[in-house]
């Protein structure tokens, strides 16, 4: 792991043209923990001042837009960190055409694709991260039928690749990002950057360990009812969904417990099967959506016998706690089990001792 | 007499690519006489195709809400409401009253937020006061000595103080519409679970648990929202009437002749049976009114009317024709002939090719046409960016009639309660002379009003039917074989419907046309140019900067009115000026000719 000197100014280069709904960019204008307006006025204490370059938040248009990702594809301006929201597409089956672009290539007068510009800029980066599943793993637009032979990130530069600090590619998947998980990890990077923290702890499949290493059924305040064999049946009921549709416990994600946004909202814990949007096998392997997941199948019904019992047992419990002890009344007689040895009187009580 | 010799025409091409501030891959391609300020030809650009429509063949149809959700990342719930309305006319479901109110609360919220960080966020940076300094330095003097008439309400002094209030991530307003942004997605995850993808809506109704807390929690946002919309929407109009006042001829930028469609919005739980035989009634019941309007006159109400007369046209986008592909459906359920070239019919076919601005294909965009039977005229109707044609279709039906909202047929009249910074406000929202660029902005402010009264009903509504014990919000369904269904709905930026044909229980077809390919479409087979197109095509330019500091901010600001979204787009790239040695004298007949 190379030693980085500080860094106390960096661009962020943020590329939305993957194939995308730029739902990423849009997710992080809901972060709060730290908002983007935090990072961008640098009132996050221990991060360099930071340049955000994204097209849905710019305020030059056109080449004054482009001229940042020119001057760094040349080499003229580093560091930055490289940002790709979308998935990669396969531009080498069609021929003259493109898939997706950014600005044109001023060689030819025609776009110049996405492809070119992570060609020319990935190699230069340092650090590259990829924000939500798109871009991650390939995500809908890579799902089975697709004309556009699309991928993730890792898949077009190699699961080895390393930028300039010797960083591999940080995943933020989610679809879109979670606001303030893709916000840590940001901060995270620009901690190290600054020399303040160490490398950015990720597993196998280059996601914060600390953002999905729990499965979604680990932070679902609904898999009490899972416990206890108790799932709902349709959309009705507040129950455990997995009998539904939900993939919860075989996905690695942190909304339920987070919730989608300042602790509001977010999915199977609101009423929203998981659909496994974070995960390298989405959308294909959770489809159709809506059918009871094959484990499901399974665990549920090993499930059934044990907890009905613990939930019958549990009921007889719940009732006696549900009652207030016997002791709490207006009569004329205290029967809290007081033993009155310091009151003095004729009414039977003891005096205090002496 | 003397003979009045037009002068020869000096173009400059000029491009914008990408636009930024908008969604999408958007580039912007014009001719500029700069000599007499005015754009002469434009061509809109979307470089990106992603195949929504191909890949979705064969999938289990259910599927397709959590599927069309991700076509769009600013309003993907508006794809996912939308696909619900067409899964429920296709299996044949009435959804329960309250999930009814949850969708429209949650949609709702949805515009608040939407038009609230687009406006204030996006569009407002072509205002602010960095930017009119770099682009109309003598405009900015006459703002700073300008009064705001109404500074008691939103407490700017002059519009200059107005303009330094929108500066990027320094302005207060700016920053303050961040803050609402947020609090209007957190109204939205009280309904829809997530933004902007949302995970509680299924066809047949919604997993969100009704609770009376999910319903006060939102409504306690919803009257901070109330407070901030009574003071935006005068600033709004504070900063466009200086704009008219400040530049005589201003109206003309982005004007077009009055082409609007709106598809409707907000169910009305008492009338919506999602059948395709009543759709027309209880299309005109939705409390934002569908309806088409043609040089200021109202052509239908009808749904059915609207459905019959879409017409999907290829001509410069880069896709085969499907004239000898498969026909889907041939009658709709009414008995109608289906034309080939509605959505219901469409085999979408992608075609990767070079780029040829000139003459040849340019854009992944389609087409999208309505087809007017009267005249035989295919429509480029725009959307006027949503709010414009939903404002002017609903006031003119006169059909809307709630405690908040009231449509009077010239009007809206919006009603707003008492809140923390003042009493009752009556907001009028009237229909403007034209549709361009300044009306298409100031509508985004009286809607946000429009989505804040409604929400106020729709809360009432919900809380009555959950106090009194009510809270299904899911309808058991099945799915049939084979079926077709239809949705219409309004995205934030304008109309939306989806087109789905059923056959072995999978999806043989689905096609979701969302505003952006009706507003951002190049030019069709019939010649007839998009809508962007058309209102910067002719346009006079304001800027003050001459050829070399040019940054088409005119063009920028007519281009953004319209609320581009690509991911279903226009670039505009500033190019390096080259100067066409094409001259024409375009005026007189008989004595112009075309000089090599």
């Amino acid at each position: 792991m190379p030693l980085n000197p500080p860094v106390d100014e960096v661009h962020i280069l943020w590329i939305s043209e993957g194939m995308s709904c730029d739902g990423d960019t849009v997710s992080l204008t809901a972060a709060t923990q730290p908002s983007l307006e935090d990072v961008v006025l640098g009132l996050v204490p221990g991060i360099p001042k930071v340049h955000l370059v994204n097209k849905v938040l710019a305020f030059e248009t056109g080449e004054a837009y482009l001229t940042p990702f020119r001057r760094a594809a040349a080499g003229e301006l580093a560091p930055f960190v490289l940002v790709i929201e979308g998935s990669i597409p396969n531009e080498r089956i069609n021929g003259d055409g493109h898939w997706t672009s950014l600005g044109n290539d001023p060689a030819t007068g025609q776009p110049m694709t996405l492809n070119a510009w992570i060609d020319q800029l990935a190699p230069r980066a340092w650090a590259v991260m990829a924000a939500g599943t798109c871009a991650t793993y390939g995500g809908i637009h890579a799902m089975a039928g697709n004309p556009t032979g699309c991928m993730g990130l890792a898949d077009y530069l190699g699961w080895d690749f390393r930028s300039q600090a010797g960083l591999p590619i940080v995943n933020v998947p989610g679809c879109p990002i979670e606001p303030d998980n893709f916000m840590e990890a940001l901060v995270w990077i620009l901690q190290f950057a600054a020399g303040r923290a160490p490398m950015i702890p990720l597993d196998a499949k280059l996601r914060p360990t600390w953002l999905f290493g729990k499965t979604v059924h680990e932070g679902c305040d609904r898999a009490g009812y899972y416990e206890q064999g108790d799932f709902a049946v349709d959309y009705n009921s507040p129950r455990c969904q997995v009998k539904v549709g939900c993939w919860g416990p075989v996905v690695n994600c942190n909304v339920p417990k987070r919730g989608w946004m300042h602790g509001i909202g977010g999915c199977p814990n609101v009423g929203g099967i998981c659909i496994g949007c974070t995960m390298p096998g989405f959308p294909d392997k959770f489809m159709p959506f809506m059918d009871q997941p094959p484990g499901a199948a399974v665990s549920s019904k090993l499930l059934t016998g044990y907890g009905r019992l613990v939930r019958t047992l549990r009921g007889f419990t719940n009732r006696t706690m549900d009652q207030e002890p016997r002791w709490h009344h207006n009569g004329p007689e205290l029967t809290s089990g007081y033993d009155p040895y310091f009151s003095p009187g004729q009414d039977g009580r003891k005096e205090l001792p002496r | 007499m003397t003979l009045d010799v037009t002068p020869q025409r000096k173009l400059v091409q000029m491009a914008w690519d990408p636009v930024t501030r908008i969604i999408g891959n958007l580039g912007i391609y014009t001719k500029i006489d700069f000599d007499n300020r005015e754009v002469v030809e434009c061509k809109s650009t979307s470089s990106l195709f992603r195949g929504y429509s191909v890949f979705m063949r064969g999938k289990d149809p259910r599927d397709a809400g959590f599927i069309t959700s991700r076509i769009c990342g600013i309003c993907g719930d508006n794809h996912t409401t939308c696909s619900v309305y067409a899964q429920n006319m296709a299996y044949g479901i009435k959804m329960p009253p309250l999930a009814e109110w949850i969708y429209n609360l949650g949609e709702a919220a949805e515009y608040m937020f939407d038009h609230a960080i687009f406006q204030d966020n996006l569009v407002f940076v072509d205002f602010c006061e960095k930017m009119v300094k770099e682009t109309n330095p003598s405009l900015l003097a006459r703002a700073e000595s300008t009064l705001a008439p109404h500074a008691a309400i939103h407490g700017r002094r002059t519009i200059a103080d107005i303009m330094r209030a929108l500066n990027p991530f320094t302005g207060e307003v700016y920053r303050e519409a961040l803050e609402m942004s947020r609090l209007t997605r957190e109204m939205f995850c009280l309904m829809e679970g997530r933004h902007v993808h949302p995970s509680t809506l299924y066809p047949g109704g919604t997993g969100t648990v009704a609770t009376p807390q999910v319903f006060t929690d939102y409504l306690s946002r919803l009257l901070r929202f109330v407070d901030f919309t009574k003071k935006i929407v005068p600033l709004n109009d504070d900063l466009f009437d200086f704009f008219y006042d400040a530049m005589p001829g201003y109206e003309k930028v982005g004007d077009r002749r009055v082409l609007l469609g709106c598809w409707g919005a907000f169910q009305n739980p008492d009338v919506v049976d999602y059948r395709y035989e009543t759709m027309a009634e209880w299309g005109r019941a939705m409390y934002v009114t569908p309806g088409i309007v043609v040089d200021g006159k109202l052509v239908t109400t009808s749904l059915v009317d609207i459905n019959l007369g879409i017409r999907i046209l290829l001509g410069s986008s880069y896709y085969d024709d499907w004239q000898d592909q498969e026909m889907f459906v041939t009658k709709d359920p009414l008995g109608n002939p289906i034309d080939r070239r509605h959505p219901w019919n469409q085999t979408t076919i992608p075609r990767p090719q070079k780029r040829e601005l000139e003459g040849g294909n340019y854009s992944w965009v389609m087409s999208p046409r309505w087809y007017d039977k009267r005249t035989g005229d295919h429509l480029a109707l725009d959307t006027g960016g949503g709010p414009l044609a939903r404002l002017w279709v609903t006031a003119l039906a006169g059909m809307v009639d709630t405690p908040f909202v009231r449509a009077t047929g010239k009007s809206v009249v919006i009603h707003l309660p008492r809140s923390l910074s003042s009493g009752e406000v009556d907001l009028e929202w009237k229909i403007p002379a034209r549709a361009n660029t300044l009306e298409r902005d100031r509508a985004r402010a009286y809607f946000m009003a429009y989505a804040a009264a409604m929400a106020l009903y729709f809360v009432d509504q919900a809380l009555q039917r959950v106090h009194a014990g009510d809270v299904k919000v899911f309808q058991e369904f099945k799915v049939p074989d084979e079926a077709i269904g239809c949705g219409f709905h309004e995205a934030v930026r304008g109309v939306l419907s989806h087109h789905l044909v059923i056959r072995d229980g999978k999806i043989a077809n689905y096609h979701p046309y969302p505003p952006t390919p009706w507003n951002a479409s190049p030019r069709d087979s019939y010649g007839t140019p998009g809508p962007y197109e058309d209102a910067v095509q002719g346009m006079p330019l304001f800027e003050e900067n001459g050829r070399d500091q040019f940054k088409g901010i005119d063009i920028m600001r007519t281009v953004r009115s319209f609320d581009p979204c690509l991911p279903c787009g226009v670039h505009m790239y500033l190019g390096d000026g080259r100067v066409l040695e094409r001259r024409h004298a375009p005026m007189f007949g008989a004595g112009g000719h075309d000089e090599p």
